[in-house]
């Protein structure tokens, strides 16, 4: 393996066996199938996918908490299953949207336990924890219980545990899960502000935000049913679907003309219509931005007038309806009935 | 290295482990409770035994039953407090995937995580003896005491319960009910078939194997040989045996035990990491 990868996979796989009743009824879950992925040293990763697509199984196989059942992996040089001994000082790794972290000890005591584990010098922990701390805003919280804190705070407690030890490479699972809009805010950018000091750090973002995993990511890999169905820069993930030109357009009431009749005309090659107050807003996928004028054209024959007209960027949500067919929550709900 | 990785292992663990067993209330409130738990527990036996002797303290079987019942607190404190810590950590705290993800040796940091509980039980079983010494006139001499032989058998004994309490995280780990059962019904067990409160003749005779193949049954032995010496000999079970011919077969246990409790963990860790239990909470 090249030196300069951070994570190697080759035709990973992982099922789960699913204990029934009787023995009989015994099910197999495929989490991970044939996943092959390659990160670089100092590359942010992102795994994209809606909830149960085997991003997180695929974090646990990485950081030796579970075995893969096929195919093999390589974090730091080393094999997660063969020689997680190896593996285990050079990484950590965070979970968002839960609570972990011992309650009766203080933020300062669990996050200096943590260090220890990892044999740093106490005096360079404590000051480490001290700049950690004051960058997430929780200086002032130090001496608190953590189980003083509230969720978003105990959060961030969390994500300065995984930072401390100044892992190699960090694998961070929905780490912005359940904190509002300003402290993800504040971890995305701490985020950044840590990968900028060192370029030999890797970091592997999990996230079912489309918007995060388009911000930080240097490259993303879409998963779906424990499948990497892309795996590419945000920008030409997208750059795949920019041969189709999309408009939102807003029009005044309709006066006879209809969704079908808008999508069998040649140049149009989606059309979506929803009703908004006094008219109705269009989505259409035209074959070139030429295309357009003939649209006007249709407008103007029924006499609708034009209110409003964006041309629509696609985004990393458009990527994953167009590999999978439906929209990632769309997707979520099916997996969950 | 690997010195060093143990050494913070063990010490972390233990210094978190003390801090779990006596930061969860105020130090007035947690003396109270280290005084009145050891005392109840041998109260409710000491009322058992005066019921059914009619009130007679003077026997050896009282000392023997007393002396017994005192150390077999560290059978519960040491073991379920190894086992414990992995229940504690995977579904209190959500923590053990942390710990395994660290660069630590998960055995030595669960046994690290036990010394809470040794030293809570230490402190059990000292007041439950003075109580006895005081109150129940328990003939315990210090003059008598044999203390290079009491020594020697309780670290012995605690290092035994120690590697039967990784033999418990083992298995702790590879189940989805996550309550102490394992532990409880493995300390109940060893206090029927060790000789904890009665000698191991009273079994049937078919039963007394198992009690023979316990080394707790010759830890409990020698403690009471070391500090009543007399009262031990009061009873036929291991009368035949030297305290060095005991200590023996003790030791050998005690290996062929830690041995087993060790293989049992690896095998279980390898099962959990397959499984994907070390992460596995129920939410109980």
């Amino acid at each position: 393996m090249s030196n300069t990868l951070a994570i190697e996979t080759q035709n990973l796989g992982r099922i789960y066996k699913l204990r029934g009743s009787k023995k009989e009824t015994r099910k197999e879950l495929i989490a991970l199938q044939d996943v092959n992925l390659t990160v670089q040293r100092g590359e942010l990763f992102g795994l994209l996918g809606p909830n149960g697509a085997g991003k997180t199984t695929l974090i646990k196989v990485l950081t030796t908490l579970l075995s893969p059942t096929s195919g093999w992996a390589r974090v730091a040089g080393a094999d997660v299953n063969r020689e997680p001994d190896l593996v285990r000082p050079r990484i950590n790794m965070v979970s968002g949207g839960e609570s972990s972290g011992y309650g009766l000890l203080t933020v300062k005591e669990n996050l200096w336990m943590f260090s220890q584990f990892y044999g740093a010098p106490s005096k360079e922990a404590n000051e480490r924890i001290e700049a950690l701390l004051e960058m997430v805003g929780m200086k002032d919280r130090m001496h608190t219980k953590s189980s003083d804190l509230s969720t978003g705070l105990r959060q961030k407690m969390n994500i300065v545990r995984g930072f401390l030890t100044d892992p190699e490479v960090l694998f961070l699972d929905e780490p912005t899960l359940g904190l509002d809009v300003g402290a993800s805010r504040d971890v995305r950018k701490f985020i950044i502000e840590w990968l900028k000091a060192d370029r030999e750090r890797t970091l592997l973002l999990t996230t079912h935000y489309m918007v995060e995993a388009d911000e930080l990511c240097d490259r993303v890999a879409i998963i779906n049913k424990g499948k990497v169905l892309a795996c590419d820069t945000p920008t030409a993930l997208k750059q795949r679907l920019q041969k189709d030109v999309t408009f939102e357009i807003e029009t005044s009431p309709l006066n006879g003309l209809t969704l079908p009749m808008m999508e069998s005309q040649p140049e149009v090659k989606k059309a979506a219509l929803t009703d908004i107050e006094d008219g109705a807003r269009w989505k259409l996928s035209l074959v070139e931005e030429s295309a357009l004028a003939r649209v006007f054209n249709l407008f103007a024959q029924k006499d609708i007038k034009v209110m409003n007209l964006n041309k629509r960027q696609p985004t990393l949500e458009d990527v994953f309806v167009d590999l999978v067919g439906r929209s990632m929550a769309e997707e979520e709900s099916n997996e969950s009935t | 290295m690997q010195t060093s990785t143990s050494w913070r292992s063990f010490r972390m663990a233990a210094w978190l482990g003390w801090l779990i067993e006596s930061n969860w209330t105020d130090p007035f409130l947690f003396a109270i409770y280290s005084i009145v738990k050891p005392l109840s527990g041998a109260a409710i036996l000491v009322i058992m035994y005066g019921i059914i002797s009619g009130g007679n303290f003077n026997t050896p079987l009282f000392p023997y039953i007393y002396l017994g019942n005192a150390f077999y607190i560290y059978v519960g404190a040491v073991m379920t407090g190894v086992s414990w810590a992995v229940v504690d950590d995977r579904e209190h705290y959500k923590t053990l995937k942390y710990m395994y993800i660290a660069p630590i040796y998960i055995p030595v940091y669960l046994l690290g995580r036990g010394v809470a509980r040794f030293i809570t039980g230490s402190i059990a079983v000292f007041i439950t003896i003075v109580a006895g010494v005081l109150f129940l006139k328990v003939p315990l001499k210090l003059a008598e005491i044999n203390w290079g032989l009491f020594l020697v058998t309780l670290i012995l004994g605690v290092v035994m319960l120690a590697l039967l309490g990784l033999l418990l995280a083992g298995v702790t780990l590879t189940v989805a009910r996550h309550e102490g059962f394992i532990g409880e019904a493995t300390a109940g067990a060893l206090y029927i078939f060790s000789g904890a409160v009665f000698p191991l003749d009273v079994l049937p005779e078919w039963l007394r194997p198992i009690g023979y193949f316990m080394p707790t049954t010759y830890w409990l032995e020698l403690l009471r040989r070391s500090l009543v010496g007399n009262v031990a000999q009061a009873f036929p079970t291991l009368s035949n045996f030297t305290n060095m011919e005991i200590l023996g077969i003790m030791l050998g246990l005690s290996i062929f035990f830690g041995v087993i409790s060790v293989q049992v963990f690896r095998y279980c860790d390898a099962i959990a990491r397959e499984r994907g239990l070390i992460d596995h909470t129920t939410n109980y």
